[in-house]
């Protein structure tokens, strides 16, 4: 069989980080092909080189065997390659049919939108997903499941040849799953190419019948699912030798600080208990949307829990701010660096003095030169790159930026530090200063919280690892048990090997 | 080990500045204005005899001085992303407080008392709207904006409030020395006041966070809400002193008093180089805007040239100050 | 079923209860013939605030519009007195309201600049225009010629040419929004602008085409409006963008963008019409109706987003029965 979608040899850098180098990819058609990788590995960036978004400096895109280049989203979507998204991308405020339809819909003969036409179209495009929703309803009024229902419609009043299912059941109930499954055979069955990104082995085994493996941005390997197996596959994904090196740690563990309990939030987290000692480094492990970051946002006071109780040095304290977090010790270096960390438009020393400024003012008054030594003190620390501490934030790269930004929470002097997935999206470089620091920071005693997706990373830092999976605490791992396949399987929830 | 992890216990000196203080005044928008006030000031005395008088200049400064009061407290507000329509109205709710205290016998320090409590007041619905509720502020304050010149009309109608008591006049028409008005050193003070609010407090870098990126500064322990609430309680207090100042000039009150003051605020606002989207812009910028507004418009009314004309001249600046730039950089 | 719906089912309900009870104390008031009258009144306010909503739609906001209605009205007052043919004229100020929304949309597509920026300023801009054309002149009632005044007075089939114009206009509008590819891609860009630019619509000039709706409704209505009150000056519909924003924002039309109605921002209009027609009737005086709309955008504008809480995104998926 030929594939109908084929790339070969595809490279996309940004600056300080190569996503992709010379990957290839094939897809073939009624097959669903499973892309499997950790976070970083390159998965959403070829997505976006599939969809047009992204242009690749080498390599190939052939459909059909007839090379092409897709210079924008509407050239990919005319080529007959669609994505559907985590985050579905369509219009809440317009009706099931009208999404379906935007851009390409049905006309009268004068010209108008054939309102009849559309809707028997959408219900046809439904009903041949086996979806029975009114096509009238405001798309803003139904679940993500329907909405996952009418993007694939979408993509079939297109003629999409390739459909891509990005993560499609990471927010999804385990009746929509097997929904969403029964639709993939559908769609196989219609002779669309699918390529099926998801994290989940069991999923993986259960719709494809290919797969390929993507490591740091690189082609491991690829072959059909019913010539391997779940082990082979996470250490294709993991890799056998670890190419990074971690930092050696001291394992001077000293009391407890932090002490979880029963913690509770109505939707996203339920139960969560740990405890958390003086220079230890906890690692927090689980899938995307596990309620990791949610479970670290309350603790610092960013959103409220329903229940349970937080104590520091064995006292009970209520953060109900960041503001009273800080107070409290405890600070929460955010994953979504752009949107939460860093301010891009101050200088980097107003950044780093930012949550300290009680300290650095007097009175209420800014004292500069106060503000320049911690700023100096701790971006020397991190072994900041940048060409003076004025320079605003925003024309550092990322590694920098991100070193910034947790100097910025270091200076505040705290007993407790939180780092969601700290060297996300940042160069080989920045990432083994960032690890230095971590363990430094442990040996001299403070309290490491470090959530990670990034199994290497986990392992090599951490002294212990608590999994999550759907909002609870799954299984805390150590000592021998802290294996690769451990954690992967706990994550995924699939039973330990005998 | 890598590279990078070596040097992590020596780290390197990162140099504080590298342009020293004023070789980045120099290259600054405050510089261009500064410019811009001279040739005007030059330009002005070519065009009219008058222009070089002392007392013809100290009357000029009417012009502004009202509005750029309220500017300051506006340009804190736009920097932190937000924005106030409706303080011209501020000022006509004032003027009308004050106008019924006023009819109730009130004497000089009530009546200031009743003006600044009602300037704060507006201020406050503005800022829990907007800081307590989560309302749009562009929205907000146009409502507002209406509500607050509405009331006046209530209770006017087409009548006017004057007599206002002996001793009041001072705040529009006096003098605190030679030609320097109260007004131009109020002016003066509180262009000192915001600068240092502004520039050398806790309370103004939190403006400046918020402006460039609200949900980091709440991750930084910045209580955002509190800081939005007070600048609302800033622009209504701002708007309530300059109702004074202009309730006092006037002598009367009537409820179309100030209209279309807050384009000519947000345009001196602009002009003094804050941007309309938030996260920069500094005081001095705004006082510079402000005295190159008020001696245009001097220099316009020497040449008899219409208000009106003025206005047109002011909306082609708001616009011209921020499509120049983009057209330059190609965007 | 949708809130929007449900929204309006709301509105009416509102005006409805509105007008019955002025009705409960003047009957006279509820007379066919009277209600038409207010709706003929509030014709203006609903030709201005469908454009205005067009605009909100896509994410902007047009200040201008009471600006350029009154420059439009006074060109068509000037180009009457010229001895310029009705028909040329009802072009003319079409093409020059267009003109004028044109201007906005051109800095906020092409330049990038806000659009409250930009019709802050053109808002002055254009009506200082109509201060250089006349020197501040009025053109008064005997200065127009007959059929100038007559037209949206003239009735037709038991309702002015004004009300027509503004049944016209809901009918073309409602048709244009819900049936063509330009009027869906207005939602579009307002509601979600990368998933927009996704599906090909580029969001510049949907906005764009916003603006020139907008300016060539006001520049329409500019005609009927100096036909009607028989004078044009330079001050004529000053503050009157108020309204518009008010009936909009009344009428339900997200001031985010990407939601709203035609038949909303009309019932939104008529709310406000009502209240101004009503007041005279039961003895309060006009000078409240600005307080009045103004409480009426604080309070929509508060109702709207009471509504619109996004529900946050649910991790716990079995939730165990108690």
């Amino acid at each position: 069989m030929k594939p109908v979608l084929s790339l070969r040899g595809i490279s996309k850098s940004f600056p300080g980080v190569k996503a992709l180098q010379g990957v290839q990819l094939d897809l073939y058609p009624g097959q669903v092909t499973a892309l499997i990788g950790e976070n970083g590995a390159g998965k959403s960036t070829i997505v976006k080189v599939l969809t047009g978004i992204y242009q690749p400096e080498e390599g190939s895109i052939e459909i059909d065997g007839t090379p092409i280049r897709f210079a924008s989203a509407q050239d990919a979507s005319r080529a007959g390659v669609t994505a559907i998204h985590q985050e579905t991308v369509l219009f809440d405020e317009l009706s099931v049919a009208e999404n379906i339809w935007l851009g390409h819909a049905p006309r009268t003969r004068f010209g108008l939108i054939d309102r009849r036409a559309m809707r028997t179209g959408a219900t046809r495009l439904l009903a041949s997903i086996g979806a029975t929703l009114n096509p009238d309803l405001r798309l803003g009024d139904l679940g993500i499941a329907s909405k996952h229902l009418v993007a694939i419609a979408r993509a079939l009043s297109t003629e999409a040849r390739v459909v891509i299912l990005d993560e499609p059941t990471a927010a999804l109930s385990h009746k929509e799953i097997h929904e969403l499954y029964d639709l993939v055979e559908t769609l196989k069955r219609q002779g669309k190419a699918i390529l099926f990104i998801s994290h989940k082995f069991d999923e993986v085994f259960r719709i494809a019948e290919r797969y390929t493996v993507f490591r740091d941005g690189q082609f491991v390997g690829e072959g059909a699912m019913s010539a391997v197996t779940e082990g082979e596959l996470v250490q294709m994904m993991v890799g056998r030798s670890v190419d990074q090196i971690f930092p050696p740690r001291s394992h001077n563990i000293g009391p407890p600080v932090l002490t979880v309990a029963g913690y509770c939030h109505p939707t996203e987290f339920a139960d969560i208990g740990f405890t958390l000692h003086r220079g230890e480094i906890l690692g927090f492990y689980g899938l995307v949307g596990a309620g990791r970051s949610e479970v670290m946002q309350a603790l610092c006071g960013i959103t409220t829990p329903s229940k349970g109780a937080v104590r520091i040095d064995g006292e009970v304290r209520v953060i109900r701010s960041t503001h009273e977090a800080i107070a409290a010790g405890i600070v929460y270096v955010p994953e979504d660096r752009g949107r939460q960390g860093a301010i891009r438009g101050l200088p980097i020393f107003q950044n780093v003095t930012l949550p300290s400024l009680a300290r650095t003012s007097r009175n209420g008054f800014l004292r500069l030169a106060e503000e320049f030594r911690l700023a100096r003190d701790y971006t020397r620390r991190l072994d900041l790159r940048a060409s003076s501490l004025d320079q605003e934030l925003g024309l550092l790269s990322g590694g920098n930026q991100q070193k910034v930004v947790i100097a910025k929470w270091l200076a505040t002097k705290p007993r407790v530090i939180i780092l969601d997935e700290p060297t996300k999206g940042i160069d080989i470089g920045s990432k083994a200063a960032v690890h230095e620091f971590m363990a430094e920071l442990a040996a001299e005693g403070l309290a490491v919280i470090m959530v990670s997706s990034e199994i290497p990373e986990v392992l090599g830092m951490s002294d212990r690892v608590i999994v999550m999976r759907e909002g609870r605490i799954i299984d805390e791992v150590a000592g021998d048990r802290m294996t690769p396949e451990t954690l992967v399987r706990a994550a995924a929830g699939i039973a330990e090997a005998a | 080990m890598t590279e990078a992890a070596k040097t992590v216990a020596t780290g390197r000196a990162i140099p504080d500045r590298l342009q020293s203080r004023t070789t980045r005044a120099l290259h600054s928008w405050e510089t261009i204005l500064l410019v811009v006030a001279v040739l005007v000031f030059v330009i002005n005395s070519f065009a009219s005899p008058y222009f070089l008088n002392a007392w013809n200049l100290s009357d000029a400064t009417f012009n502004f001085t009202e509005k750029a009061m309220i500017a300051f407290a506006m340009a804190m507000l736009i920097i932190a992303g937000e924005i106030d329509l409706s303080v011209a109205s501020i000022i006509a709710l004032v003027s009308t407080a004050m106008g019924l205290a006023m009819q109730a016998g009130a004497g000089v320090p009530v009546l200031v008392g009743v003006g600044l409590a009602t300037g704060l007041f507006c201020g406050a619905v503005n800022g829990l709207l907007v800081a307590g509720m989560g309302l749009p502020s562009i929205v907000v304050t146009i409502g507002t904006m209406s509500l607050f010149r509405g009331i006046s009309y209530i209770v006017l109608g087409d009548k006017a409030f004057t007599g206002y008591p002996d001793g009041f006049d001072f705040f529009g028409q006096g003098y605190v020395w030679w030609v320097f008005s109260f007004e131009l050193a109020l002016f003066a003070v509180l262009a000192l006041v915001f600068w240092t609010l502004l520039h050398r407090t806790n309370f103004g870098r939190a403006v400046y966070a918020i402006g460039n990126n609200a949900t980091a500064a709440q991750f930084s322990g910045i209580r955002v809400a509190r800081v939005r609430f007070t600048l609302f309680l800033l622009t209504g207090l701002t708007s309530g002193i300059a109702a004074i100042c202009l309730t006092s000039r006037l002598g009367s009150t009537r409820p179309s008093i100030a209209t279309g003051f807050e384009l000519e605020v947000v345009t001196m606002v602009v002009l003094g180089g804050v941007s309309i989207l938030g996260g920069s812009g500094t005081i001095p910028g705004v006082v510079l805007a402000a005295l190159i507004m008020g001696m245009v418009t001097f220099g316009f009314g020497l040449l008899n040239v219409p208000g009106i004309v003025m206005s047109i001249f002011l909306g082609l600046l708001l616009i011209g100050v921020i499509a120049v730039p983009r057209l330059i950089r190609g965007r | 079923m949708s809130i929007l719906k449900h929204r309006e089912a709301l509105l009416a309900l509102a005006i409805l209860l509105l007008v019955g009870v002025v009705a409960a104390r003047f009957p006279a008031f509820v007379r066919p013939g009277n209600l038409a009258n207010v709706f003929n009144d509030t014709s203006p306010l609903i030709l201005l605030a469908i454009g205005q909503m067009i605009v909100i739609l896509t994410k902007c906001i047009d200040l201008s519009m009471a600006a350029t209605l009154a420059l439009c009205g006074m060109v068509a007052a000037l180009l009457n007195g010229a001895g310029v043919p009705l028909p040329l004229i009802l072009v003319l100020v079409v093409v020059l309201g267009g003109l004028l929304g044109a201007v906005n949309g051109l800095l906020v597509w092409k330049l990038g600049i806000p659009s409250i920026v930009v019709t802050l300023g053109t808002m002055t801009i254009y009506r200082g225009t109509i201060f250089l054309i006349t020197d501040g002149a009025w053109v008064n009632a005997h200065q127009m010629t007959d059929d100038f005044k007559a037209l949206p007075r003239a009735v037709i089939a038991g309702l002015p040419v004004m009300s027509w114009v503004a049944l016209a206009a809901i009918a073309l509008f409602t048709v244009l929004l819900t049936r063509t590819p330009l009027g869906r891609s207005f939602y579009a860009v307002g509601g979600n602008p990368h998933a927009a630019v996704y599906t090909g619509i580029s969001v510049g000039r949907t906005q764009f085409l916003a603006f020139v709706i907008a300016g060539a409704l006001a520049g329409l209505t500019g005609y009927l409006w100096v036909a009607r009150y028989a004078v044009a000056y330079v001050d004529i519909a000053s503050g009157f963008e108020l309204s518009v924003v008010a009936a909009c924002v009344i009428g339900g039309v997200a001031i985010a963008g990407g939601a709203g109605s035609v038949i909303g921002t009309v019932m939104g209009a008529l709310f406000l019409g009502v209240i101004n027609n009503a007041l005279p009737v039961v003895g309060i005086s006009p000078f409240w109706q600005l307080a009045i709309s103004g409480s009426a955008i604080v309070l929509a504008v508060a109702f709207n987003s009471a509504q619109n809480r996004p529900a946050g995104r649910i991790i716990l998926k079995s939730v165990e029965p108690r």
